[in-house]
């Protein structure tokens, strides 16, 4: 049980960045990974707490894939420091 | 078929029919592929063709403003001015755009029925966020709005005197000079260096005929914290009503109108993520603050703002107040050290630079760096930072080129005014932008400092305060 619930929850974390990935906005699809990251860093006990946060993170998943879809339709030009990031790599 | 008149044609609902669609437009010489509505694909060609249009079927009107797709957006780092709308945000708005379309007065039918419970849900975000009831929350458009309620004609007759401090925001100084055209009296309270207000003063000017005191949270240019606990306790003693314009601190610090004994709060949707054109106004109802309606019709929100509540706006309004509230802590913690990684950089290599306002009593967020230039003025160095978005006062009086009234207001000197710059950090501020702003701003202020003769002049000795420009 306890295997499988992991399982869940890392396929879920997997499944938020991979979908933040695809933010066109810089600073929604940074703030997005930043934040998924730090949540899913964060030590929870209760189990209550911890289904409550699931919930929330489902619901963050369809957000954020409704969300790819509508910066997608109004995408711009890229910021200075995207420019910059494409350099350095 | 004109695009204007493509775009009112139902698009398919799936989701997955859309990444399609996208997936598919790699570049504008590329061909997309035909989907289920054969118009949708037509419209796409002819987006797709035109090269001179970026790769989207929907062509906003900014787009006329930058058309170029190979110029680069500036960094934003004026989180003071306003904040780009939470994605969470634009999420809870849109259904209220698109179907929940119903005037939440209309009480006869199910579309006003969804729209009321909207609304008041939104109100409930709202007052929790400020620890307030929600039948003490109104919609507004904005915080001058709210502003307008409470600076204004309380007890005509019987009290005339109104209390405010000079680096207040410029809707609530304006206020205050109509008010002072109208017969009240208003005093202007000067500020400390480190641009908090004197308590033992602020004592001292309440009358027996002071109506209100109004005094900010957080400024909007310093990022000074008021001691806005201590100020509420005193104006309850002396049975005064009190304001703050909390624009810029709700969602940023914890605030709880109950325990600051504040009467009245104005609140602005666009600085914490939200919509704008919305704003909200508490007005304390134990004791009971009396405000005169600024709009009249059908009493609505209890009839101190008639007028059909935007039911979006003030969705997106509550959904902010939310977000804001769950993720106060963590937005702290990361304001605070990528503004202390700023701070420190620039510090660390250009010399001879001021931070304004005190160094504790502040918000993080909120950074102005005087004298970064040293005798340089900040337009020369904003010009320069022409890829990072910066601004040297508040938006509102940005257009002028005089130096910010908030600046004099804390004793700083002629020089130090005309040369300091704001830099605001927010939510979706990167540590990659701090970086990267710093290094502009470093090699932008030793380029213009090597070639400005007055820092050749500091660096010999010559105080420049004591030469005599000769007049020509």
């Amino acid at each position: 049980m306890a295997a499988s619930s992991r399982e869940h929850v890392l396929s879920l974390y997997r499944l938020l960045l991979k979908e933040s990935k695809k933010l066109p906005s810089y600073n929604y699809r940074t703030y997005a990974l930043r934040r998924v990251q730090d949540a899913f860093r964060e030590t929870v006990e209760d189990p209550k707490v911890v289904e409550e946060l699931l919930n929330r993170a489902r619901d963050s998943l369809a957000l954020i894939q409704r969300q790819v879809c509508i910066g997608k339709m109004f995408a711009i030009q890229k910021t200075v420091v995207e420019q910059e990031e494409k350099k350095s790599d | 078929m004109s695009p204007k008149a493509l775009k009112g044609i139902n698009r398919p609902n799936n989701l997955s029919c859309f990444t399609t669609v996208f997936r598919s437009e790699a570049g504008c010489s590329e061909r997309t592929r035909c989907i289920s509505s054969g118009l949708w694909a037509l419209w796409s060609l002819v987006t797709v063709r035109a090269d001179h249009l970026p790769s989207s079927p929907c062509t906003p009107s900014t787009a006329l403003l930058s058309p170029r797709l190979d110029e680069l957006r500036p960094l934003y780092m004026d989180f003071q001015a306003t904040t780009p709308m939470d994605p969470r945000v634009l999420d809870a708005m849109l259904p209220y755009q698109v179907n929940y379309y119903g005037n939440p007065h209309s009480r006869t039918h199910a579309y006003g029925w969804e729209s009321e419970t909207a609304m008041e849900k939104a109100r409930k975000q709202v007052a929790d966020l400020i620890g307030a009831d929600p039948r003490e929350t109104v919609f507004t458009s904005g915080a001058t709005e709210s502003q307008q309620y409470c600076v204004a004609r309380f007890y005509k007759a019987k009290k005339t005197h109104i209390i405010t401090t000079q680096t207040e925001h410029k809707c609530v100084l304006d206020s205050c000079r109509i008010l002072e055209a109208e017969g009240f009296e208003v005093t202007y309270l000067p500020v400390k260096n480190n641009g908090l207000i004197d308590l033992k003063q602020l004592q001292e000017t309440i009358r027996p005929d002071t109506s209100l005191v109004s005094i900010m949270t957080v400024n909007n240019e310093i990022g000074v914290k008021q001691p806005i606990k201590e100020i509420g306790h005193l104006c309850r003693s002396k049975n005064v009503f009190f304001h703050t314009d909390a624009a810029q601190a709700v969602g940023k610090i914890p605030i709880n109108v109950n325990d600051w004994k504040v009467d009245l709060m104005s609140i602005s949707g666009h600085k914490i993520s939200g919509p704008k054109g919305v704003g909200a106004l508490y007005v304390r109802r134990r004791p009971r603050v009396r405000i005169e309606p600024l709009q009249n019709g059908g009493g609505q929100e209890r009839g101190l703002r008639s007028g059909t509540v935007p039911t979006p706006l003030v969705v997106g309004l509550g959904a902010a107040c939310e977000i804001a509230q769950q993720e106060l802590e963590y937005d702290h913690k990361c304001v605070t050290v990528l503004a202390n990684r700023l701070v420190q950089k620039i510090v660390s290599e250009i010399p001879d630079v001021v931070k304004n306002g005190d160094p504790d009593q502040r918000y993080p967020g909120k950074i102005r760096l005087s004298n970064c230039l040293f005798f340089l003025k900040w337009e020369s160095l904003l010009m320069a930072l022409k890829d990072v978005a910066l601004s040297s006062g508040s938006a509102c009086t940005s257009a002028s080129l005089e130096p910010s009234y908030v600046l004099r207001a804390i004793g700083a000197d002629e020089d130090l005014a005309h040369s300091s710059i704001r830099f605001g950090i927010g939510r979706f501020t990167t540590e990659e932008d701090v970086d990267y702003t710093v290094e502009k701003c470093i090699q932008q202020v030793k380029r213009l400092r090597e070639m400005s003769p007055l820092w050749e002049m500091v660096q010999e000795g010559i105080d420049l305060k004591s030469i005599k420009w000769t007049q020509h």
